[in-house]
């Protein structure tokens, strides 16, 4: 197995699925020259017929993509940055999310909405965003966000393959993490969340970048002969309920890292599931480490200062850990 | 009703007339049942405005796509849908040809090519422009049209669509279906210039046609729908007609005030398109007995339609947790 920078795996997977099954095309602003390199080579090897640079025009992108699977393609519509969801959100919410529904089931609409995502490069409040908690909350969108490059790979293939709209967030600034990944056919299923490290004295349930955050929380943690089980959901719409609370179950404990605002956030409804039907098996309250509910600052020392890392998860982890219910 | 066009064949006027009687006999129908209190929803009944959907939609077979907007049941009926099982969907029952889930706003019947009518102002011309997309990559000649409103021409999404359909050369009809009113406000009130004049600048036809005559339709879409087929592109087709109900069935219940006088649209009923095309078809040879034959065929077909939709079962409470997803 190689190694890759997360952005290099959704490459692979787009070649690969784009390789698969002609049917799957796809749109998106300066999609050819390829800003973050996901979409690198892609029209030189599929044609300018199936890879369309588009016109900066979300809203009509976003319609067409919901359009164009209608009518028998699987389409992958590249939004650029996770922000720019906002500006076409009137056919992700009112369109895409709900025509499956809304005609019991006469149209499919195989979609993925595909964006990078996140903080940590001063890029400021417009280009920083982590939406999928409001795109939790449509109901009628699959939300996958991976953490290492193998699971980007094989979450994206699985994406594709999906006859539902998903929203594929990438955190994938500077490239995203490096790991291995798998040559070929590796598909990771939708809707299951992956342990990232096992443990029994707490469970931090990490999305997306802040995975990293929390495994490197983990190790500092170690060595105060805490153990912190990692897991990472990759999928938070459907979420793998039955993971995550099994995981709790055997710790007792729960910390959910989460790079959205507080309020509404993933972590917010991953801990009212705990509390629901798990509460008789904490022994101490559940903490969420979010971004406060402040828009992402751009000075560097501003932007450090309301996002996560791994001493917000070590210092939630250790009150957690000293507290008892 | 599929026509071949170019600008020397002529339609099947008789076959437009059933069409448009229809949807005029399934809304005054409508109209009728929103009286007596028995839907549950809202609905936006299309009267005066028959020879669009039926002008544009004689050139379309199943294989084309159509999407619509919120007053969507002419559409609907002129794409071919079922007149029972639009009924049934409008009274929420399980029948309805999206089961009931999705009401008058939301009639689709995807294997006739309609993509449904549409909540959102707007919110099915991004849709049309991708099933545009989808007949250009298939390379057999299909089209897509979207009907909206002069209300809907003010959306942003039409110059991105007429942009990007006419970059890439999609084969699309943008049919603006010009009532008048934005809802309640008169349409010059709140918008400026011509709506077919907004293609120009794209380099899209936009051509203006009387929207109360079938035959001037049938024509312009003709011609926008060979182009489509042939590869050349999109047409923007602003169809000058007149809504003589209300937005919305319910509207008098809610407005304290009248936004339009009864004057104009008693001036506008005088321009009913389906009389108009009543004397054209007679002028053409056609019997008034067999006008009168036709007409007794519509009625027995709506009265049936509403019958047994009528009739027909709700869907089962469970359903409403089932189609959020694949």
């Amino acid at each position: 197995m190689a190694k890759k920078r997360l952005i290099q795996a959704i490459n692979e997977a787009l070649c690969e699925e784009m390789e698969r099954d002609p049917r799957v095309i796809l749109f998106g602003e300066d999609v050819k020259i390829s800003l973050f390199g996901d979409t690198k080579g892609l029209a030189e090897r599929f044609g300018e017929q199936r890879v369309r640079n588009t016109p900066i025009a979300e809203t009509a992108m976003s319609g067409m993509a919901v359009g164009a699977a209608a009518a028998g393609y699987r389409v992958v519509c590249h939004m650029m940055f996770a922000n720019f969801l906002y500006t076409g959100f009137d056919a992700i919410a009112n369109q895409a999310a709900k025509l499956h529904y809304m005609t019991a089931g006469q149209i499919k609409l195989p979609i993925v909405y595909m964006a990078v995502m996140g903080a940590g490069r001063s890029a400021g409040a417009q280009h920083s965003d982590v939406p999928y908690p409001m795109l939790m909350n449509l109901g009628g969108i699959k939300v996958v966000v991976p953490s290492t490059p193998a699971d980007a790979k094989g979450l994206l293939k699985a994406a594709i393959r999906d006859d539902n709209p998903v929203v594929f967030l990438q955190p994938a600034r500077r490239g995203g993490e490096q790991g291995e990944v798998p040559e070929g056919e590796h598909v990771v299923p939708l809707g299951m969340a992956d342990i990232k490290r096992p443990g029994t004295d707490v469970t931090i349930v990490a999305i997306g970048a802040m995975v990293r955050h929390a495994l490197r929380g983990a190790d500092i943690l170690q060595q105060e002969n805490i153990s912190a089980e990692v897991v990472d959901p990759r999928t938070l719409f459907p979420l793998d309920v039955a993971t995550i609370l099994a995981s709790v179950r055997r710790t007792g404990r729960l910390v959910v890292v989460d790079e959205a605002r507080t309020t509404c956030s993933a972590a917010s409804e991953i801990v009212a599931l705990a509390a629901e039907q798990a509460f008789d098996r904490l022994a101490a309250p559940p903490r969420r480490v979010t971004v406060a509910d402040v828009a992402i600052p751009y000075a560097p020392s501003l932007e450090k200062a309301v996002l996560p890392d791994e001493h917000t998860v070590v210092r939630a982890v250790r009150e957690v850990v000293g507290a008892r219910r | 009703m599929n026509t071949t066009a170019d600008k020397t064949s002529r339609p099947d006027l008789l076959a437009l007339y059933r069409r448009m009687l229809l949807i005029r006999r399934m809304e005054e129908r409508l109209g009728d049942v929103v009286q007596s209190g028995e839907l549950p929803g809202p609905v936006h009944l299309c009267i005066g405005q028959e020879a669009v959907a039926v002008g544009v939609c004689a050139h379309l077979t199943d294989a084309d796509w159509i999407a619509s907007n919120h007053r969507g049941h002419g559409h609907f009926l002129a794409k071919g849908g079922t007149p029972h099982a639009m009924v049934a969907e409008i009274f929420g029952r399980d029948t309805g040809i999206c089961r009931g889930k999705g009401g008058s706003m939301h009639v689709a019947d995807f294997g006739r090519g309609i993509l449904g009518a549409n909540g959102i102002v707007g919110g099915g011309i991004g849709l049309a422009a991708g099933a545009a997309l989808s007949a250009q990559l298939d390379g057999k000649g299909r089209v897509s049209v979207v009907f909206f409103g002069d209300g809907g021409a003010n959306q942003g999404v039409v110059s991105e669509v007429l942009n990007i359909a006419a970059i890439w050369k999609l084969p699309l009809l943008l049919v603006c279906e010009n009532n008048g009113f934005s809802e309640f406000s008169p349409t010059s009130t709140v918008t400026a210039g011509e709506i077919a004049a907004r293609a120009q600048p794209f380099g899209v036809p936009g051509v203006t046609v009387d929207g109360n005559d079938v035959i001037s339709v049938w024509r312009a879409a003709g011609e926008a729908v060979t182009r489509a087929r042939n590869g050349h592109g999109p047409t923007l087709i602003e169809a000058r007609t007149y809504r003589w109900r209300g937005h919305v069935e319910t509207e008098r219940s809610f407005l304290s005030e009248k936004y339009r006088e009864d004057d104009e649209i008693a001036e506008w009923r005088g321009r009913d398109p389906i009389v108009r095309l009543e004397m054209q078809v007679l002028e053409g040879g056609t019997t008034q007995a067999e006008l009168d034959a036709i007409r007794a065929e519509i009625a027995d077909e709506v009265e049936r339609a509403y019958a047994e939709a009528m009739a027909d079962p709700p869907p089962p409470d469970q359903s409403a947790f089932q189609h959020m997803l694949a």
